[in-house]
């Protein structure tokens, strides 16, 4: 009787498993059983982006989709799909690498009892995907921008400071003169003379006790 | 007045803080200080793509997992591709016309790639019930709808793929009885193949329709004698073995599927001696036997017998044949002696005639010709031409033709196994070095269009040749050293046992040797290096020898395998010395001693634990004697989860050697972790070269911190045995981590911290006082980084200013690991977004400088990641005074920054390790990475504070003071008149 029992519930188990791979193909296939494993399949999609292969710099053929850090490595096919065979249940990390974009990795679950449910995550903002489409987070720009030329960053460079104070002391200096009592500049036309020639060192002082 | 000064004094300020330029790449100053370089590895096969009109390509696959198609003309890489590590590739060929076939994984990944470009156009998984060899056939003509099947045994099944989409037609399984499926056959315009394979005994053959993969005949036969070896076809009707005893050829016909053997003895032939051969090569017509060094030619004539047509001495390799127009057959022998490659090309129906004979000269240093692919192409005369494709000992490839070599490629740096640096020699006066340098005027000139770039007045001519100017700047691919010590040569030693010297500026190869000792003998059955030590560094009163290194390996893959060592002179690339075969080598220590003439000391400990100086030198054993009992070291036993600590006591007993050079050790101490819960998966110590500048760490409220600074300290991970596997294989409750930090001195546990829910692998970096690691935590689903940072408590009282003054403080007191200090730890995790493959830190010449982790993530890229990032007192709010210092807030996950990629929009495929080196400047500090690619280049961490950075620009700095000289007397001129006047008044 037991054993009769145990092949009704083999037999259940075999006819409600073949209800769920008939079911399979109508939704869409995120994970599908074979015989020592699971199929994930998944597209990446990228804005912007030919995945055709045109002559941009970025081609299709240079992502790759990693699972588990590097136990498997696929490539994408033209219209962006790929898929990872013989996958063992339970979760799973899938990394998608390529130059210019930032992708969040993402977590599968694939589930041993249910073959059909669709559990993924992007683990960086745990935002839980409906479908195995894969967008990158961000663009990456490697490279510092170059600023435009402009007067202000030539005026601000050491050279540009040196010169401006030139003219400063050129133009401005004979006016901050002529504003001085001319006592004053008497006074320290005496001084100059008495020292000779005149040198910062020696203005200072003078400027201390103009004060 | 005083407003006067302070604004000089802002001037100052000014001038000062913009010379602490930023220190992010722009797009125009890729190439300045890098370098990269694109590899593919040894090739196993290639297919040549020359029938169409257009670019005339190879397709390659090689044994870094990669598929590349190379131009045929400089040998330059079209496209390339890397499968992942456990992909490795059996079978590639190309299906019509237009894509490239592989076959990778054992068989069971078949993929198609467009051949233009490298894009994936379809993949198959093909399932199969037991492992098997793999063979795949593309067919060429099926007839007319039949056209696009591509045949793949694997695994045990014959699966019949459609070219055009990937979808398996249908699928047979013939794995039953245990026969070795050898070969798929397609006759000529049938619909049927032909499976063949051999048993033990018996041969066996399945004829197929290719329709729906029906079996139309199954015939099997036994051989008394029995078969050894694979099986040949040099005809689509008749194969070709060896019988059991090794001295008798079999061929054996099968169409239609009756069998029948023929025997054809070899022990008859004259001088025939040793053990014979079949080779591989797929001849059409016939099949080559080697007997000891020479090759022996035998036609398969109709009615199935076999003819010897010819012996060669000496033969290296042989081509598979090819057939080009008008049904001719052809292929290509090497036969080599020394440097002087002889390329036969013969048709395999008329022996007597060839279709080329050619004597090629090729460096020594590539050793011996190991494969041989040729390819034909019609001459402006008609006649037809034939280029062959060589892969040599050393893993480079050439491609010969009319006589030369026309291109190589040095594929052995795809694999490069460890990695030492050397500095260049000192320029002295009497060395000309006049061919590199740059006159005054050209100087100049560089300066001046320079400054036109600057002033944006430059022509589109003239910004290309400043970017020429400095792209080939001669003052960094000089041959000698350099003030800031950018120059140096990279010394990298390779699996196929060559070593190569690059050098930093430009990554030229500088010297090229194939160790002798590297290469397969009798002694040394399969040797492979291990590691590369600097051996003589001259610095003081050695100035004239040139530096030296060692290189390590050994003869086998057990651990008691004979050991290998190399010396070789660091300019010219000569081997000096070697000794091999050796006792065994399980770890080499670079001693802190160095004799006079700047030889260091180093200790080998073999398999039993018996330690061995070098050099062998009376006067290194008098230096080593006065340190004996105090040379430590430990060793790690994964297989038994043991940590061990030994000692080298005394000299050993006579009988196990008398030369003095030998030192017995005792074990000090053990650790064992217990095997049902734990198992060690990675260890890492610090860089035992690493300088550190200050033992101490001032706080913002003038706290001290002293840093517990231990070159002894091991970090160690171990996790539950469950957590063994992959990502996926087990639950987080089931999984832990442990990480520990261990003075390797005492065998004291200084740490031991344990994650729940995480597992490997971990990838840990060690440098001063603490350690980061990474690892996979499965409750969040993400990778995560921790720091963990050591300081010592003894020396905490030490700030109390009385105890300074009264010299009651311990900070002069030598650093010993037995003294057992209190220290204190500090931690704190934080996710990381990308898988590692390596991690490193940056190393500067005094220690001065912040440090910067490089983390070699997933996709080959290395990051810098600022070591502020991972600081253990990062808070949420930090205070004022904890801001003014450097802390950053507290966030959960480390910044990735695009910018800071100092791979930039490059990848180093296969990355596999990165390699930090102080330059002499102590700002900057030069990295390596090599994988399958290398990368080189040069970083400053805290930017570069010590020197004007290369575009600096002198042309506008001489202009400027011109300018102000001029305005000076100008001004002196006016005031001059003024005064005159001043005086006429």
């Amino acid at each position: 009787m037991a054993l009769m029992n145990r092949t009704m519930t083999i037999l259940l188990s075999l006819i409600s498993l073949l209800a769920l791979c008939s079911i399979l193909p109508s939704s869409l296939a995120f994970a599908s059983g074979s015989s020592d494993g699971y199929t994930i399949n998944g597209r990446v999609k990228i804005p912007g982006f030919s995945l055709e292969g045109s002559g941009l710099e970025a081609k299709a053929s240079d992502v790759k989709v990693i699972l588990n850090s590097g136990q498997q490595v696929t490539f994408l096919r033209p219209d962006g799909y790929f898929s990872f065979h013989n996958v063992p249940a339970g979760t799973h990390l899938i990394e998608v690498s390529t130059i210019g974009y930032f992708f969040s990795p993402v977590r599968v679950d694939v589930s041993a009892r249910n073959p059909g449910k669709v559990q993924a995550a992007l683990t960086e903002n745990r935002r839980s995907l409906s479908e195995l489409a894969l967008e990158p987070l961000r663009d990456e720009q490697y490279y510092e921008m170059r600023e435009p030329f402009s007067v202000m960053s030539l005026v601000k460079s050491p050279m540009g400071l040196m010169v401006g104070f030139m003219l400063v002391v050129m133009f401005l200096m004979p006016k901050l003169v002529e504003n001085m009592d001319p006592e004053e500049i008497r006074k320290a036309q005496e001084e100059m003379r008495s020292q000779g020639v005149p040198s910062l060192s020696s203005l200072l002082p003078g400027a201390q006790r103009s004060n | 007045m005083a407003k006067i000064t302070a604004f000089f004094l802002l001037l100052c300020i000014i001038f000062f803080s913009s010379c602490y330029n930023t220190f992010a790449l722009y797009e125009d100053q890729v190439g300045l200080m890098d370098w990269h370089q694109q590899y593919i590895g040894k090739v196993k096969k290639a297919v040549f793509q020359t029938q169409k009109a257009g670019r005339k390509r190879v397709v390659v696959s090689t044994e870094e997992n990669a598929i590349a198609a190379l131009d045929l003309r400089h040998g330059e890489i079209f496209w390339r591709l890397i499968l992942g590590v456990n992909d490795a590739i059996d079978e590639i060929d190309i299906a019509l016309g237009k894509y490239v076939v592989t076959l990778s994984s054992g068989g069971s990944v078949l993929r198609a790639w467009n051949l233009p470009d490298g894009q994936m156009i379809w993949e198959s998984f093909l399932l199969g019930s037991k492992p098997s060899r793999s063979l795949l056939l593309t067919p060429t003509n099926f007839g007319a709808n039949k056209d696009n099947v591509i045949l793949v045994y694997s695994n045990g099944c014959l699966h019949a793929v459609s070219s055009i989409d990937g979808d398996i037609l249908w699928k047979k399984d013939l794995a039953q009885n245990g026969m070795d499926v050898q070969h798929l056959v397609h006759p000529e315009e049938s619909d049927t193949i032909y499976t063949l394979g051999i048993g033990d005994t018996q041969f066996e053959a399945y004829v197929i329709s290719v329709r729906n993969g029906e079996v139309l005949k199954h015939s099997n036969m036994e051989f008394p004698g029995g078969f050894s070896g694979d099986l040949l076809l040099p005809t689509s009707d008749k194969a070709v073995v060896l019988d059991s005893s090794g001295s008798t050829l079999v061929s054996i016909s099968f169409v239609g599927g009756e069998i029948k053997f023929q025997k054809f003895q070899i022990s008859d032939l004259q001088g025939y001696s040793g053990v014979a051969v079949l080779l591989p090569s797929k001849l059409a017509g016939m099949v080559a036997v080697k007997i000891d060094r020479s090759l022996l030619f035998a036609k398969v004539k109709a009615e199935g017998t076999l003819e010897v047509v010819d012996t060669v001495p000496g033969v290296e390799a042989v081509s598979d044949s090819l057939t080009f127009a008008d049904g001719q057959t052809a292929f290509g022998l090497i036969q080599q002696d020394g440097g002087k490659i002889q390329l036969t090309v013969k048709s395999s129906d008329d022996w007597k005639s060839h279709f080329l004979k050619e004597s090629i000269e090729v460096d020594q240093q590539r050793g011996l010709v190991h494969k041989i692919f040729i390819n034909n192409y019609v001459r402006t005369d008609r006649t037809y031409g034939f280029r062959a494709l060589i892969v040599m000992e050393d893993h480079s490839l050439l491609l010969l033709q009319q006589g030369a070599v026309v291109w190589n490629r040095e594929d052995a740096l795809a694999s490069i196994i460890d990695v030492t640096t050397s500095e260049l020699p000192v320029q002295k006066d009497g060395v000309s070095v006049a061919k590199v340098e740059h006159n005054l005027f050209e100087w100049l000139k560089g300066h001046l269009l320079k400054l036109k770039a600057t002033l944006m007045i430059a022509t589109p001519d003239d910004l290309a040749a400043v970017l020429q100017i400095r792209l080939q700047s001669a003052e960094k691919s000089k041959m000698t050293r350099d003030h800031n010590g950018f120059r140096k040569l990279l010394i990298v030693l390779t699996r196929a046992g060559k070593l190569f010297a690059l050098h930093t500026g430009d990554g030229r190869i500088v010297w090229s040797r194939l160790l002798t000792t590297f290469r397969k003998s009798g002694t040394c059955e399969s040797p492979r290096g291990l590691k590369l030590y600097q051996w003589q560094v001259p610095h003081h009163h050695a100035l004239d020898e040139n530096p030296s290194v060692l290189v390590v390996g050994t003869c086998g893959h057990n651990s008691d395998a004979s050991g290998i060592l190399s010396f070789v002179d660091a300019y010219k690339g000569e081997e000096l010395n070697y000794l091999a075969p050796t006792r065994s080598i399980a770890l080499v220590i670079p001693l802190p001693f160095t004799d006079s003439t700047e030889q260091r000391l180093h200790l080998i400990i073999d398999a039993e634990g018996y330690g061995h100086l070098y050099p062998r030198t009376p006067e290194a054993v008098d230096i080593f004697q006065k340190e004996l009992g105090n040379i430590y070291w430990y060793s790690v036993d994964i297989n038994n989860n043991l940590l061990k600590g030994h000692v080298v006591k005394k000299n050993c007993k006579e009988e196990i050697a008398d030369d003095g050079y030998c030192f017995e050790s005792s074990d000090l101490w053990s650790v064992v972790f217990p095997s049902d819960s734990e198992k060690i998966i990675a260890t890492s110590t610090r860089i035992l070269s690493e300088v550190v500048h200050t033992q101490a760490k001032v706080n913002a409220d003038q706290d001290v911190l002293y840093k517990y600074i231990s070159k002894n300290v091991l970090f160690l991970a171990t996790v539950t045995p469950k957590a063994m596997g992959n990502i996926g294989s087990v639950t987080p409750d089931d999984s832990w981590l442990y990480v520990y930090l261990v003075d390797t001195i005492t065998g004291r546990v200084l740490l031991r911290m344990s994650h729940h829910g995480c597992q490997g692998p971990v990838h840990a970096v060690f440098s001063e006082n603490w350690v980061v690691y990474h690892y996979f935590n499965l409750r969040a689903h993400r990778y995560e980084m921790s720091v963990v940072e050591i300081y010592d408590q003894s020396r905490a009282d030490n700030k109390d200013v009385l105890k300074l003054v009264l010299g009651k403080h311990n900070l002069s007191a030598p650093v010993s690991s037995y003294a057992r200090p209190e220290v204190m730890t500090k931690s704190q995790s934080y996710f990381f977004s990308h898988s590692v493959k390596a991690v490193a830190v940056t190393s500067t010449a005094k220690g001065i400088t912040s440090k910067q982790l490089l983390i070699g993530t997933i996709g080959d890229q290395v990051l810098a990641l600022d070591k502020r990032f991972l600081d253990p007192r990062r808070t949420l709010n930090p205070t004022q005074a904890e801001k003014e210092e450097g802390i950053i807030p507290l966030t959960d996950t480390l910044p990735i920054m695009p910018q800071a990629y100092v791979t930039h929009a490059l990848k180093v495929e296969g990355l596999r390790s990165i390699i930090t080196i102080p330059a002499k400047l102590e700002s900057t500090t030069l990295v390596f990475a090599h994988g399958v690619d290398l990368f080189f280049t040069r970083l400053a961490p805290s930017k570069t504070y010590d020197s004007l950075t290369d575009d600096f620009n002198y042309a506008l700095l001489l202009l400027t003071i011109v300018a102000l000289v001029i305005a000076i007397f100008v001004t002196w001129i006016w005031s001059e008149k003024k005064e005159l006047q001043e005086k006429w008044r």
